[in-house]
């Protein structure tokens, strides 16, 4: 077993570290978001309750994730291709890392200034700091170059590969950067052409409704970004984690295929309730947003069949002896088991959202933040989560105990207590009517809103034992860090002896980005022709 | 490629559910009227909000029998008319709403309407009220500091 170089495990390991001190003041914020809606407290008043969302909406949503995937995918590719980066890919990663890390914290430090309490979605013609626009900027320019470094990798390893197949945790990293390249693209030319002039005051007016579309170009496959690192767990990690064989190969790179083609011509499904779109181009952008149920179904067939195939060959007997096979006291196994598992009821309640008219329903009420509470922060999270268990140990040459392991089995058990609590209560109190974003008000004891305050409750109750969550995964790190000197394998699943070749047009990517480029331009051209046509400028507005 | 068996008929069953899914959504859509709202191509100077037909006099007009034209301006952190609007059960209510300055939601709690309000776009939806009560309209969209005050009433008896 070659051990991990030293030299990309700081880079990892600073990506980990930085991404977990964002998570743990994101948690901090949203405790206090929690505890402010049911009416528990009252912020002091130099703490506006919309800076603290903005807070959290930016530092969860956008830095939590975007450091531990630029980290996650830098380890494997570091292992899988050559076992170690090229000096030029390990440059692009930490000069990525100053460039995101400069825009953090020049972020933060103007939201907290209240200078741009505009949330993480920053609708024009609300006119935040043009510093905050920069900061956000600076994090993604950062991210594209980290996302070069992968891509520099990738293709000197197959330059001096001729003919083989690459490994699969490089070609999944290689789709999941590059969908991030195309989509940033949407919210980089509104921050840039749009907002940046225009908050510095070069340009007068936005035009709103092209400014909300780009962002939406850009708001969808970011959720996509966030879930193929934790597919590439499931798909590479897990199989080998328990002991058993990747399914089949080809299987999982047509399923990211697919993820990369209709992951970003869907934004419509965003903005299904404003104006300034026809109906037909929603519709439109709808059907194709359900196409990502595919290779999602494929996804799910593979997990469950590497699964039974492991459980069989340990000599599990009926239909589903398998299930007492797996290693349910592994935290390496159990936390991503635990996100997969959730995101069953989390992928229907996408599938609700995005049903066009039905979308009414569900559309700005805590239903929606219920929701991706247990997409992004239970599915994806508790991967993430359950990565740091052997990534860790792996990088950093160290072993995980076995009361590491324990306190990772509690954190991840807290973790889903204090999500069925807030996010089942958030689920719930939005059918009911109760709005997002939107600090305690009972609207003059009118009798719905009462009646959504012991849903706010729970809320909190929930929140409160997430943050007891946060705290233990912060102090699990640490132990991790501190554990027993000793050689860890960086898990790397093979593919099962029954998967047929891999077709070698999954690894034609001229073909795979010019259809996806094709369904952009077929989604988006007539509608932001129509939309730059009928500009109506807006000024900009300060009214926080 | 090739596909193990039972993932075929997974695949088939689960792709066949869709392909009905969406004809239905479709369907009751561009068929049956339930569009999302605001299908209509509608524009106003949101600087000119106040002075521009029919915003500058926000409020409830009759158009038909038990038919009802509700005009209306969101802005932080109200809306114009600001007193309550009235209508008798049954009635249908057309709800124009525009903003004259942010980005605005509008929903009515314990009815379907939701919509955006944007400046510059005009809005539209209708629904009819048949039950009496107090509805709450409120503002689901974020606009700033005094967002969880934007709200009125639609009294329907
Ligand atoms: C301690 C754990 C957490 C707690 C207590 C918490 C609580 C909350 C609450 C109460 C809200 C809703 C506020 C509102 O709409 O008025 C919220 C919003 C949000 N949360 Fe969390 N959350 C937690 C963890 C996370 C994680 C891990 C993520 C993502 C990785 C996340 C992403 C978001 C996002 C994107 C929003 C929406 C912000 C917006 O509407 O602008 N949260 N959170
Ligand atoms: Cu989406
Ligand atoms: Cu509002």
């Amino acid at each position: 077993m070659k051990s991990f170089d030293r030299s990309d495990s700081k880079l990892v390991l600073a990506h980990v570290l930085f991404a977990f001190a964002a998570l743990f003041i994101g948690g901090v914020a949203g405790l206090l978001q929690s505890m402010v809606k049911s009416g528990s407290i009252e912020l002091p008043a130099n703490i506006g309750y919309y800076e603290l969302l903005t807070a959290h909406g930016v530092l969860m949503a956008l830095i939590f994730t975007t450091y531990f995937i630029v980290g996650f995918l830098y380890s494997g590719v570091s292992h899988t291709l050559g076992g170690k980066l090229l000096p030029v890919s390990r440059k692009l990663g930490w000069y990525g890392y100053a460039l995101m890390s400069v825009g953090t914290v020049m972020g933060v430090i103007v939201i907290l200034l209240g200078k741009a309490s505009v949330l993480y979605t920053f609708y024009a013609p609300m006119k935040a700091s043009p510093w905050f626009y920069i900061a956000l900027a600076l994090v993604v320019v950062g991210s594209w170059l980290s996302g070069f470094g992968i891509f520099y990798q990738y293709i000197r390893w197959k330059k001096g590969n001729k003919g083989k197949l690459s490994p699969l945790f490089a070609y999944m990293s290689v789709v999941t950067m590059l969908l991030w390249q195309i989509c940033t693209i949407g919210v980089a030319i509104e921050v840039v052409v749009q907002l940046i002039p225009w908050s510095f005051g070069w340009v007068d007016t936005v035009n709103v409704v092209l400014s909300r579309t780009l962002f939406w170009y850009f708001g969808h496959p970011l959720v996509y970004f966030w879930l193929l690192p934790a597919y590439i767990c499931w798909y590479v990690v897990i199989p080998k984690v328990i002991g058993g064989k990747i399914f089949s190969d080809s299987l999982a790179r047509l399923s990211f295929m697919l993820f990369l083609l209709f992951s970003i011509p869907v934004g419509f499904h965003h903005q299904l309730m404003e104006p300034g779109i026809s109906p037909f181009w929603k519709y439109l952008q709808v059907v194709l947003t359900f196409m990502v149920i595919i290779p999602s179904l494929m996804t799910a067939f593979s997990m469950f069949a590497t699964f039974e195939l492991y459980g069989r060959s340990k000599g599990a007997k009926g239909t589903f002896g398998w299930v007492k096979k797996l290693p349910w006291k592994d935290v390496r196994f159990f936390a991503p088991f635990m996100g997969m598992l959730i995101f069953i009821p989390a992928g229907a309640g996408g599938i609700i959202n995005a049903s066009n008219q039905m979308n009414a329903v569900v559309h700005n009420t805590l239903w929606v933040t219920g929701h991706f509470h247990i997409t992004v922060a239970t599915s994806v999270a508790l991967t993430f989560f359950g990565i740091l268990y052997w990534l860790i140990p792996a990088i950093t040459g160290r072993v995980l105990t076995p009361r590491m392991n324990k306190l990772g089995m509690i954190q991840t058990i807290i973790w889903c207590v204090g999500m069925f609590f807030m996010s089942g209560a958030m689920h719930i109190v939005g059918l009911f009517g109760s709005p997002r974003r939107t600090a305690y008000n009972t609207y003059n004891d009118h009798p719905d809103a009462v009646l959504w305050m012991p849903y706010h409750v729970a809320m909190a109750i929930g929140g409160s034992i997430l943050f007891i969550g946060v705290i233990l995964i912060v102090y699990n790190i640490i132990g991790l860090l501190r554990a027993p000197r000793g050689e860890t394998e960086y898990p790397i699943g093979e593919v099962s002896e029954a998967s047929e070749k891999t077709p070698a047009f999954l690894e034609r990517w001229g073909l795979w980005i010019g259809i996806a480029v094709a369904l952009i331009v077929f989604a988006y051209t007539l509608p932001l022709v129509d939309m730059i046509m009928n500009n109506v400028p807006s000024p900009g507005y300060v009214t926080w | 490629m090739h596909l193990h068996r039972l993932e075929k008929t997974w695949l088939k069953f689960g792709i066949s559910m869709l392909a009905v899914f969406l004809i239905v959504l479709g369907v009751m859509a561009f068929s049956m009227g339930m569009k999302p709202p605001s299908e209509h191509h509608h524009t106003v100077d949101p600087t000119k909000v106040a002075e521009t037909a029919p915003f500058d006099n926000p409020g409830l007009n009759q158009i038909g029998k038990n038919h009802y034209e509700a005009v209306m301006t969101a802005y932080a952190f109200g809306f114009e008319p600001a007193v309550p609007l009235e209508v008798p059960v049954g009635s249908k209510v057309d709800f124009i709403v525009t903003s004259s300055d942010v980005v605005h939601g509008f929903a009515i709690v314990g009815t379907n309407v939701n919509m955006m309000i944007v400046p510059g776009e005009v809005s539209h939806v209708t629904h009819t009220f048949d039950k009496p009560g107090e509805y709450l309209i409120l503002c689901n969209e974020y606009c700033g500091t005094g967002h969880e005050f934007m709200a009125i009433t639609i009294v329907v008896q």
